[in-house]
């Protein structure tokens, strides 16, 4: 390969070819463009003229240069032009490529890919066979296979979302015989890296490709002095750098969304760093996982479970604090337990249960009033832990004596006993193994427990199952019982010492850590989850990705505590009985080696240059150069008419005309403006003309009624458009209804209903109640139920005689308007409403009729032309002139209707205030 | 065939909007025959024009006994002078004609045809006698004589460019000569001589398609005339535009100097626009007694 810079070509000999050049150049300039033949009768008249110039008979320069051009790029790209090339080194053999294909891979997992791909392709030119590992899997011996059946498979390889176990293994699976290896790794020291680079270069030459890039590690949030503790692992440890830490849960509308966010700041030559991140409990009960912001790794995301968790636990003493010891305080040992691991509410039940806690702990009380008790029913059947405890109180109560207690586990047999005093026999009892079955099964039961006092649990035939904690002599000493989906726990001895040793013990934060009252605040402890079987809820991927583990077997307990990540361990979320425990890939005390590879080893970065082959796009350079030739060669020699070069002109110009669109138009004030200055009478366009111009004319009629007659003085009506204009800005619609209107679009609709709910009034008008009655049979009636259909229309009637509209102004008891139809209908009076003793009116006073519904074509008897004469002809001579003067009336009492709503309505309650008014 | 079905139609179409034309006839001589329609005078012919007392000197044959039995004097029956004017087209049929710069325009023989059968259809209507130049078709009048002239103006000539035919001209009748007159003038000059000298006079209508006019031209470009008689190349065709039109602005001016001075009429009508204006200028001046 002949190299000119970062350039190298191929095939350098076909650069000879740009020698040529000049010679085309020479060619090219000589040949003039071909001549169009034309049949032209006016050459009679063109004989014997002769050209001005003889010079233009050679090829322009540039067009000239232009094809030079394209041929100088076609030369170039035949030579085999490369970006960056990369030497290739032969080799033989078989190759072996292994992957680390671990979580710290998947950061830069496509990267890595493509150069395994850049080889295999590299080893089928050669010939050589290859195999592919991944060392995360289970140790197996390599196959080599041709390299093309290696090709789509390698796209699918993905890695794992834990590190090797143990590279040695490899070492063993290896097959004898020679062969070079190429080592992905993932830049972390794995057990076994060094046997097992041993026995590959006893095979032949060892390659490794280390990413420069660093591998960043979230370790798991612990949770300390009332903050989240955070810290981040990353190898290698370089310049100071800060990267993000993201808190993900979901919010309360149940969407996953980022929580909070901290920086992480490593410190130049610091492989940790660490951070601590306040949050409100609320908040920090959310959070399901951290997360390096923008690395893909499993490694870089750190599920959260239940330790991060604090619950609410509310504290209740039956005593109030006695002016005696703390140490006798039935609620110093809970609270000292506690404070650590759990939100503290005091108060009294009333105002906790407002609190909603996860648990109300109850120390000796006895006595709950009924309301005290019905609460605490409704909040355990949501779920809570109602956590009893016994005392003298409770002994000396009748509780749950007779009866079951629904806050009672059990029934209690009276008194309680005494064992081991002074003055009974017997020694003081000791706790008995915890049943299988029992939350508490699995606890190691320390002998320094002992019990001295109890309350006793009446027997009964569900005592056994209820029972959770017994002692040596198989008396219940703790009890559970489920309440809706809560439960009552009663623990049969005091919160204080007084009773028993067991809150003396670390036995009794154990238990009330299984108890789910606290939270476990020590990392994954075998003894914690032996015993049961966790099942995984929520996986991760080597990129952390989570998905849903679906039907994956569950995992034994210690299995989950130690057992080392693999496939049948996933990283992820496993559910027991009632806690979760998250199982991250980076564990509390994992440390990150850097990988050290001895000197022989080549090892190889991603930085290198990727190698570019130019030679299509010198091609396409040269293909689009000869193109442009066509058009100016066609230009030049007059063939490109005149209409197709403006075409071609206007073709590259068009983008710009479209992104001058894209920059929407601000919507225009000038409507708003002009419609909000002056009070401004509207009419809905319809889709015929001439009733959009009476609708106008009626309403410049009645306008001019109002200003003459009321202080209403309102300026040119306007005609909206429901689908384009805002409605917001008129009082009152009037829309004429023509049988032809198209229904409006759904986002008119949403329009026309905000505009109805929000106090607009219209007045649909069909104009045919000179032929139509009450119903809506003409073709107007038809296309109003159609058009009223999806408006939020309230339930109507004919007016009632009783109407507000009948007396806003004028008094009236029909509303003309060119026809005579009685038939006019508003919103519909509710059910109740009564006609007062003395009054005219019954009392309406609220609401403003939204609609009104008529067809006696108003905008017509109002309407006038520029002059103020009337346009249209009412009824006849007198009469009907009249009528015109009603129908100006209704005109009035409508539009003041619109602009006062009840205001005449609440008059009915005038004689009533005078008369207050009078005394 | 189709276009010698279409050709009439449209040139009846064309001619729909206008009256009957009758042409001007100044030179009322005995030669002149028998027509169809009155002269709005006494004269020679069938139609009923008047009564007239009786003169001295008219012959007893002449006088009308009917009309005399029921007065006391004699009248005579006098007839309306009916006359037909004798009209002669040619219509170009070079291979010039054959051109046009659009694609979607119709060539200029397709517009010269429309415009003389047009021409001739309301001629007739008006009773006057049509034919064809070169007695290739002898003028007659009659609705039939439509027919002749359509089939007749089908014809291609095989010439570049023709040149009139004054021949078959009836003395003191009316010519009408379409042509591009792109060819040689000396033709045209000829025939309006032997024209004006049996009296005949007419109009010339120059039919150009509006490539001619415009000289769209550019590049190099080899020119030739539609029979490939004529040929001229240039390198720069854009160059030669104004010197081209210049040369066809002397032609025109030249055939109307030619036109006045032998009293007849000369339009300038391009393809590119309607027939109609074209025919209502041919129409008035045959209609013109000047």
């Amino acid at each position: 390969m002949w190299m000119l810079g970062p350039l190298g070509f191929t095939a350098p000999l076909v650069l000879l070819g740009l020698i040529a050049l000049p010679i085309l150049w020479l060619l090219l300039r000589a040949v003039p463009p071909a001549p169009i033949r034309r049949r032209f009768p006016g050459v009679a008249l063109l004989l014997g003229l002769t050209d001005d110039e003889t010079e233009t008979d050679k090829t322009p320069w540039w067009l000239l240069l232009l094809r030079a051009l394209a041929v100088a790029a076609a030369i170039i790209a035949f030579a085999g032009p490369v970006l960056n090339p990369q030497e290739r080194q032969a080799g033989d053999g078989p190759l072996l490529i292994l992957f680390d294909a671990s979580w710290a891979d998947a950061r830069d997992w496509p990267r890595r890919i493509d150069r395994a791909q850049a080889l295999v392709d590299e080893a089928g030119r050669e010939g050589r066979s290859v195999a592919v590992i991944r060392l995360t899997d289970a140790p197996e011996v390599p196959v080599f296979q041709a390299a093309n059946a290696w090709g789509e498979r390698l796209a699918g390889l993905v890695p794992n979302p834990w590190a090797p176990a143990d590279l040695a293994d490899w070492a063993e699976a290896l097959p004898e015989g020679g062969f070079s290896s190429f080592w992905l790794s993932d830049g972390v020291d794995h057990p076994g890296r060094d046997t097992l680079l041993a026995a590959l270069e006893s095979r032949g030459a060892v390659t490794v490709f280390e990413s420069p890039r660093p591998v960043l590690a979230l370790k798991p949030a612990g949770f300390a002095d009332g903050e989240v503790q955070l810290s981040a692992l990353r190898l290698p440890a370089g310049d100071a750098v800060t990267v993000d830490v993201a808190a993900r849960g979901l919010d309360p509308a149940g969407i996953e969304r980022e929580l909070a966010r901290v920086p992480l700041n490593f410190t130049a030559g610091a492989g940790e760093a660490e951070a601590a991140l306040s949050l409100p409990p609320e908040l920090r009960n959310r959070i399901a996982r951290f997360e390096v912001a923008g690395i893909r790794s499993a490694g870089a995301i750190s599920l959260t479970d239940d330790s991060l968790k604090r619950r609410k636990v509310a504290l209740i003493a039956g005593r109030d604090d006695r002016e005696e010891l703390q140490l006798l305080s039935p609620t110093h040992y809970l609270r000292q337990a506690l404070e650590p691991v759990a939100e503290l509410i005091d108060g009294s039940l009333a105002d906790v249960l407002l609190a909603s806690p996860d648990v109300i702990v109850l120390a000796d009380v006895a006595r709950l009033s009924q309301a005290e008790t019905d609460g605490i029913l409704d909040w355990l059947d949501e779920g809570g832990l109602l956590l009893r405890f016994a005392g003298p109180r409770l002994a000396a109560s009748d509780l749950a004596r007779d009866a079951a207690d629904p806050l009672m586990p059990v029934r209690l047999r009276e008194g309680g006993r005494t064992v081991g005093g002074a003055m009974s026999w017997g020694e003081p009892k000791a706790l008995a193994p915890f049943a299988e079955g029992s939350p508490f099964f699995g606890l190691p039961v320390p002998d320094e427990v002992s019990v001295t006092a109890q309350v006793l649990a009446q027997p009964d035939p569900e005592l056994a199952s209820r029972t959770i904690a017994a002692l040596a002599d198989g008396t219940p000493l703790v009890t559970r019982n489920e309440v809706g989906q809560g439960q009552v726990v009663l623990v049969h001895v005091t919160a204080n010492a007084e009773w028993s040793t067991l809150p003396l013990s670390g036995l009794f934060v154990q238990m009330l850590e299984r108890l789910a009252v606290s939270t476990r605040t020590a990392a994954l402890d075998e003894a914690d989850l032996a015993g049961q079987i966790w099942a995984p809820q929520v996986v991760l991927d080597a990129f952390g990705l989570l998905s849903d583990a679906g039907d994956m077997p569950g995992v034994d307990g210690t299995l989950l505590a130690s057992g080392p990540l693999g496939p049948g361990l996933m990283p992820g979320l496993y559910a027991g009985e009632d806690r979760r425990v998250a199982l991250n890939v980076i564990g509390a005390d994992t440390v990150l080696a850097a990988a050290d590879w001895p000197q022989q080893v080549v090892i190889e970065g991603l930085e290198a240059p990727q190698e570019q082959a130019l030679k299509g796009a010198f091609l396409a350079g040269g293909l689009g150069l000869l193109l442009l030739d066509i058009l100016a060669a066609l230009w030049v020699s007059g063939r490109l008419g005149r209409q197709v070069g403006v075409a071609l002109l206007l073709l590259a110009l068009l983008p710009m005309p479209e992104a001058g669109a894209q920059e929407a138009p601000l919507p225009d004030d000038a409507f708003a403006l002009e419609a909000t200055t002056e009070v401004r009478l509207a009419y809905v366009m319809t889709d015929d003309g001439r009733v959009n111009d009476i609708a106008a004319a009626g309403l410049r009629g009645i306008g001019m009624r109002l200003f003459e007659r009321t202080s209403v003085e309102p300026a040119n009506p306007i005609g909206v458009n429901i689908e384009s204009d805002e409605l917001a800005f008129f009082p009152f619609l009037y829309w004429p209804v023509t049988a032809t209107q198209p229904l409006p679009s759904p986002t008119a609709y949403s329009k026309l209903n905000d505009y109805l709910r929000t106090g607009g009034m219209i007045l649909f008008d069909t104009r045919d109640g000179d032929v139509a009655g009450l119903g809506g049979a003409s073709p107007e009636g038809r296309q109003l139920q159609r058009l009223a259909a999806g408006l939020d229309v309230p339930p109507l009637e004919p007016i009632p005689a009783d109407h507000v509209l009948t007396r806003t102004f004028y008094l009236l008891q029909d509303f003309p308007g060119r026809y005579t139809s009685p038939a006019l209908w508003v919103e519909a009076a509710p059910p109740d409403a009564e006609q007062a003793e003395g009054m005219p009116f019954r009392n309406l006073n609220d609401g403003v009729t939204p609609v009104v519904i008529g067809g006696n074509d108003w905008a017509a008897a109002w309407a006038v032309d520029d002059r103020g004469v009337p346009m249209f002809p009412v009824g006849r001579g007198y009469a009907g002139e009249r009528q015109r003067e009603i129908s100006y009336r209704f005109g009035v009492n409508l539009i003041m209707h619109v602009l006062t709503g009840n205001y005449k309505s609440d008059q009915v309650h005038v004689p009533a205030l005078l008369e207050r008014l009078g005394q | 065939m189709t276009e010698t079905l279409s050709l009439r139609p449209r040139a009846e179409a064309l001619g729909q909007a206008l009256p009957p034309l009758l042409a001007s006839a100044d030179h009322l001589a005995a030669t002149v025959i028998l027509g169809d329609h009155g002269r709005r005078r006494a004269g020679m012919g069938d139609e009923f024009w008047q009564y007239r007392p009786a003169h001295a000197g008219d012959s007893a044959r002449m006088i009308d006994w009917r009309r005399s039995a029921r007065s006391d004097a004699h009248f005579v029956r006098e007839r309306e002078w009916q006359a037909a004017q004798t009209v002669t087209l040619w219509v170009d049929a070079a291979r010039s004609m054959g051109f046009t710069g659009d694609r979607a325009r119709a060539s200029k023989a397709d517009r010269a045809r429309l415009l003389a059968l047009a021409l001739a259809v309301l001629l007739l209507r008006g009773g006057e006698r049509v034919g064809l130049a070169g007695q290739v078709v002898p003028a007659r009048s009659g609705r039939g004589q439509v027919l002749r002239l359509a089939d007749a103006l089908e014809q291609d000539g095989t010439a570049d460019y023709g040149a009139p035919d004054a021949t078959g001209m009836v003395t003191h009748g009316r010519a009408v000569f379409i042509s591009d007159f792109l060819g040689d003038l000396a033709g045209v000059e000829a025939a309006i001589a032997a024209a004006s000298d049996k009296g005949v006079r007419g109009a010339l209508v120059q039919v150009l398609d509006p490539a001619e006019e415009d000289f769209p031209f550019d590049g190099r470009t080899i020119f030739e005339s539609m029979g490939g008689s004529l040929r001229h190349e240039t390198l720069r065709a854009g160059d030669l535009r104004g010197r081209y039109m210049a040369r066809l602005a002397e032609r025109k001016a030249r055939l109307e100097t030619l036109a006045r001075a032998s009293g007849w009429h000369y339009h300038c009508h391009h393809t590119g626009l309607g027939a109609q204006p074209a025919l209502l200028w041919l129409y008035r001046a045959l209609e013109r007694t000047s």
